[in-house]
This record gives C-alpha cells, sequence and structure tokens, in this order.
C-alpha cells in the first residue's frame, strides 16, 4: 500500500499528459478541418481561404524555388547586420546607463517611454537617411532592436552582485577588463533576454519595411503573392516565417540556457 | 550646490532634458553652416514651426480622433475576448494545460506581418487595423489572466467556499477582485502592442489616422512636417504610456 502512492500519482502524470496531448491533437484536427470546410464553402471570397492542400503544395514550391533562398538571404543578412549593430550600441548604452546612476536618471527616462514608439513610421526618414535599399531596412532593424536590449542590458547591469564589481576594482581590473571579466559573464541572462527581445521586433522591423518598399527579401515576396492575389503562396511565405522566428527565437533561448546554466560568474573572475 | 541637485532625481532629468535641446540645438547649427545636408534633415525650428501647421492644414485632430476609435474598438474586443479566453483557460484546467505554449508562442510570433491577410479579408478598411490591433494585443491579455486567476491566494477562495458562495459569486466577489491587477497588466501591455501595431499598420496601408498622415506628408516630401508629425507620433505614444503606467499604478493596491 506504501508504493500506490508514488506509483498512481506517476500513472495519474501519464494519465494527464496523454489527455493534454489528445486534447491538442484534438484542437489542430479541428481548426484544419474547419478551415477545409470554410475554403469549400465558398462563404468567403474565391481563394481567400485556399485548401490545405493549396497551401500545402505552396510551401513546396516557395521551398524548392531558388528565388526563395536568394531573397531569403538578403533579408537574413539585413536583421543580422541590424542585430550586430543594435545589439552592440544597445549593450554598450545599456553597460554605460547600469553603471552610472546619474546617467541613468538623465536618459533612462526618455528610452523608457521612446522603447513602446511604433518605428516603422520612422521609415521615410530611414529611407532619406540611407537611402531605397537594404541600408534603409537595416536601420528599421537597428531602431527596432535598440530599445529592448539598452533597457534589458541597463537593468541586468544594476543587478550584478556588487560584490563581484568590488573584486574587480581591487584587482585594478581596466574600464575594458571590468567589462569582458565582470560585466558580461554576470550579465548573460539580461543579455540574452534583450537579444531575444531585440531579435523578434528586428525581424518585424525589417520585414514591415521589405513589404512597404523593396525590390527584394521575403517581406518583398510577401506584398508581392498579395499584389498578385496568389494566396497559397502568401499563406506559405507566411507559414515559414513564422516557423523561421518562432524557431529563431526558441534557439536563442536554449543558446542563453545553455550558457548560463551553472556557469558561475565568480568562476570567471576566479580565472 | 550644483552637485547635490544633479545628484537628485529631478536635477538629473532636467540635465537630461536641457542636453537633449542642446543636441537640437547643435544639429540646428551644424545644418546652417550646411554640414548637414537640410534636404535630408530639416532645420529643428522649422520642424516645430510646422507642427501648428499640420495641426490645423491637416485636420490632426480629426486623425488623431480616427486612430483613437481604431484604438478603442481594439482595446474593447481585447477586453471582451481576451479576458473571456483567459477566464476559460483558468476554468478548464487541461485547456490551460494545452493551450497555454500556443498563447505564449502567438505572443513572440510577429502577427503584424499578417497585414496583406488581413487586407484580403477584411478590405483596406479600419477593420483590418483594429483587427490587426485586437490580434496583436491578445496574447497578454489572455495569459494575465489566466496568471491572476490562478494566482487567487487559497485562503481567500476557502472564505469563500466557507460562505457557501456560488460559484458565479466566488467568480465575482474573490477571483476577479484578486486578479484585478494582473488583468489590468495585461491590458496596458496589450493596449500598447495594440497602439503601435494600429498606427504601424496606418502608415504601412496608407489609410486611417496618425500613421496614414506621416505617409502622405512623406509622399509630398515635406519634411518638415513628416518629422512633425513623427514628432507629433511619438508625444502621443509617449502620452498614451504615461496615462496607461499611471492608471495601472492607481488600480494596484500597495502592498
Amino acid at each position: 500500500m506504501a508504493d500506490a502512492g508514488p506509483l498512481s500519482s506517476g500513472s495519474d502524470l501519464a494519465t494527464s499528459r496523454r489527455s493534454v496531448t489528445l486534447l491538442r491533437v484534438g484542437i489542430v484536427v479541428a481548426i484544419l478541418l474547419s478551415w477545409e470546410v470554410l475554403a469549400a464553402s465558398g462563404l468567403l471570397y474565391r481563394d481567400v481561404v485556399p485548401s490545405l492542400v493549396a497551401i500545402g503544395r505552396a510551401i513546396g514550391r516557395v521551398l524548392a524555388n531558388p528565388d526563395f533562398y536568394l531573397n531569403l538571404a538578403v533579408t537574413l543578412t539585413e536583421i543580422a547586420v541590424a542585430i550586430v549593430i543594435g545589439g552592440l550600441s544597445g549593450l554598450a548604452t545599456g553597460i554605460l546607463l547600469g553603471a552610472n546612476p546619474f546617467l541613468s536618471r538623465a536618459y533612462e527616462s526618455l528610452l523608457y517611454y521612446l522603447g513602446p514608439t511604433p518605428k516603422i513610421i520612422f521609415f521615410p526618414v530611414m529611407i532619406l537617411w540611407f537611402g531605397v535599399g537594404s541600408g534603409s531596412k537595416i536601420a528599421m532593424g537597428v531602431a527596432s532592436c535598440f530599445f529592448p536590449i539598452v533597457i534589458s542590458a541597463a537593468s541586468g547591469m544594476r543587478q550584478i552582485d556588487p560584490v563581484l564589481i568590488r573584486v574587480g576594482k581591487s584587482f585594478h581590473a581596466s574600464a575594458w577588463q571590468m567589462v569582458r571579466k565582470i560585466y558580461l559573464p554576470a550579465m548573460r541572462q539580461p543579455i540574452v533576454n534583450g537579444i531575444r527581445l531585440g531579435l523578434g521586433v528586428a525581424i518585424i522591423g525589417t520585414l514591415l519595411a521589405e513589404t512597404k518598399l523593396s525590390n527584394r527579401g521575403i517581406g518583398y515576396l510577401i506584398i508581392q503573392a498579395y499584389s498578385t492575389f496568389d494566396m497559397p503562396t502568401m499563406y506559405a511565405l507566411l507559414i515559414v516565417l513564422f516557423v523561421l522566428s518562432i524557431g529563431a527565437n526558441a534557439l536563442i533561448g536554449r543558446l542563453g540556457g545553455t550558457f548560463t546554466t551553472g556557469k558561475s560568474t565568480r568562476r570567471i573572475v576566479r580565472r | 550646490m550644483i552637485k547635490t541637485w544633479l545628484a537628485s532625481r529631478g536635477g538629473a532629468r532636467i540635465f537630461g532634458g536641457i542636453s537633449v535641446v542642446v543636441a537640437l540645438a547643435a544639429i540646428e547649427l551644424l545644418i546652417r553652416v550646411g554640414i548637414v545636408n537640410r534636404f535630408i534633415v530639416p532645420l529643428p525650428t522649422e520642424i516645430i514651426a510646422a507642427i501648428p501647421r499640420i495641426i490645423v492644414d491637416e485636420n490632426v485632430l480629426h486623425r488623431f480622433w480616427q486612430t483613437a476609435q481604431e484604438v478603442l474598438w481594439a482595446s474593447l474586443l481585447l477586453t471582451g475576448f481576451g479576458i473571456s479566453i483567459g477566464v476559460l483557460l483558468y476554468r478548464f484546467a487541461l485547456l490551460r494545460r494545452a493551450c497555454e505554449t500556443w498563447v505564449g508562442a502567438l505572443a513572440a510570433a510577429p502577427v503584424v506581418l499578417m497585414y496583406p491577410l488581413f487586407l484580403v479579408i477584411f478590405g483596406r478598411s479600419a477593420t483590418t487595423i483594429v483587427m490587426i490591433g485586437f490580434a496583436a494585443g491578445l496574447a497578454p491579455v489572455i495569459l494575465k489572466t489566466t496568471e491572476g486567476l490562478a494566482g487567487t491566494r487559497r485562503v481567500l477562495l476557502d472564505v469563500g467556499h466557507s460562505f457557501r458562495l456560488t460559484r458565479s459569486q466566488q467568480f465575482r466577489k474573490i477571483l476577479l477582485p484578486a486578479a484585478l491587477p494582473s488583468i489590468f497588466v495585461g491590458l496596458k501591455l496589450g493596449l500598447i502592442f495594440a497602439m503601435i501595431n494600429i498606427v504601424g499598420v496606418e502608415f504601412l496601408i496608407n489609410f486611417g489616422g496618425l500613421g496614414q498622415l506621416i505617409n502622405e506628408l512623406a509622399e509630398r516630401y515635406d519634411l518638415p512636417g513628416t518629422y512633425g508629425a513623427i514628432s507629433f507620433v511619438i508625444l502621443t505614444s509617449i502620452v498614451f504610456f504615461v496615462i496607461t503606467e499611471r492608471l495601472e499604478q492607481w488600480l494596484t493596491p500597495a502592498h
């Protein structure tokens, strides 16, 4: 009898997991069936809701088309450059604000309030400054990702254990050594969180700019599919895009977890 | 004395404001001496002078009202659907376990990129803009509602049981008041996401209020007007953000 408790709780857990999985499968099947019924019903304009088979074929067509990869490469390059520029400048500003209470009091509220403004409205200005090519899209990505990274880095900087900072100072570490050996290792989690948030908004900023004015990139492909009313291709591109962006977000989260688990900053300081 | 004043919060903020004004004056000087091209960056004084013009000539108040109406409709949808779905997920634990990860993924998904799809479904109209705002702000409202209800203290629920409250009374008198601060945080986040996306989509599809104004002025190459309109939108979103923050502080009981 004494063993019955853990065994039954273990089997309860398995049953509960099975129920969750069954419910998930049920919901997905219900959504797909409803979609198919809606597609066949003709309630909406023709092709607004294409059949799943048509979307599946379009995904295959998109993935088999070399043009898609060329445009994907353009978009990925723009996002990568934006993340590097926005990330590094955001990190540097965040460290500066986090390390200096006066600067933080003077400027952080400005950044805090500018952060939630819709960045796409700056696009006309970006076109004037950086042209209609990739430069303006990268600038949009930078403007989008800078704010979450700077706010996250400044907050992470303030959360560093003061003992670590005192240890660095007692070893007469230079400013660069302090950044490299104390601040950055101790701020890994907030930095990863900031980059995750920054990546999400950089993707949005860059792609929205591509949909507004561009002749290449995934945003351009989406708006082209819209203009020619090629709905299956538009759905296919959106699905691929969502999978890629959620996957990239999860990947950064996992990398962040790998970097931060069990790696004590104190060990780095001891070196 | 100056050092003490600068060390205070108010002093530092005033210093920050003054330094922004000094930076603008420096930009004005750089443009006037020809180092910065005035056909790319207009004079800050021209931008300030353009603001009254765009307020009158471009009917900014009417455009502001259009955007405000779209935000209002989106916020009503968010409150109605977001809170109801949150309550539903709280009531049915199995459903919550099955769907919570999906709602989290929706929060991370770039919903606004689906605007061409919304254009096809709802047409180039205010409905598209409202629906994008609604879709973009839905996830935080659901998640925070569920979190708030699930975080109700056990002792409060037990008090309700001891008074033999019906399920509806338990919800109205205990669960909802206890979850209200968390629900409001969700609504605040949802509203901010909705507002950002609404102005963004107005700009992208050249329809509606403030977002469309920026697009129109940029297409006319009215540089001081474009910069002025951007400043106006930034100011509006900051005011909106501050109001929601104050409301949140007012509604959240001090612990």
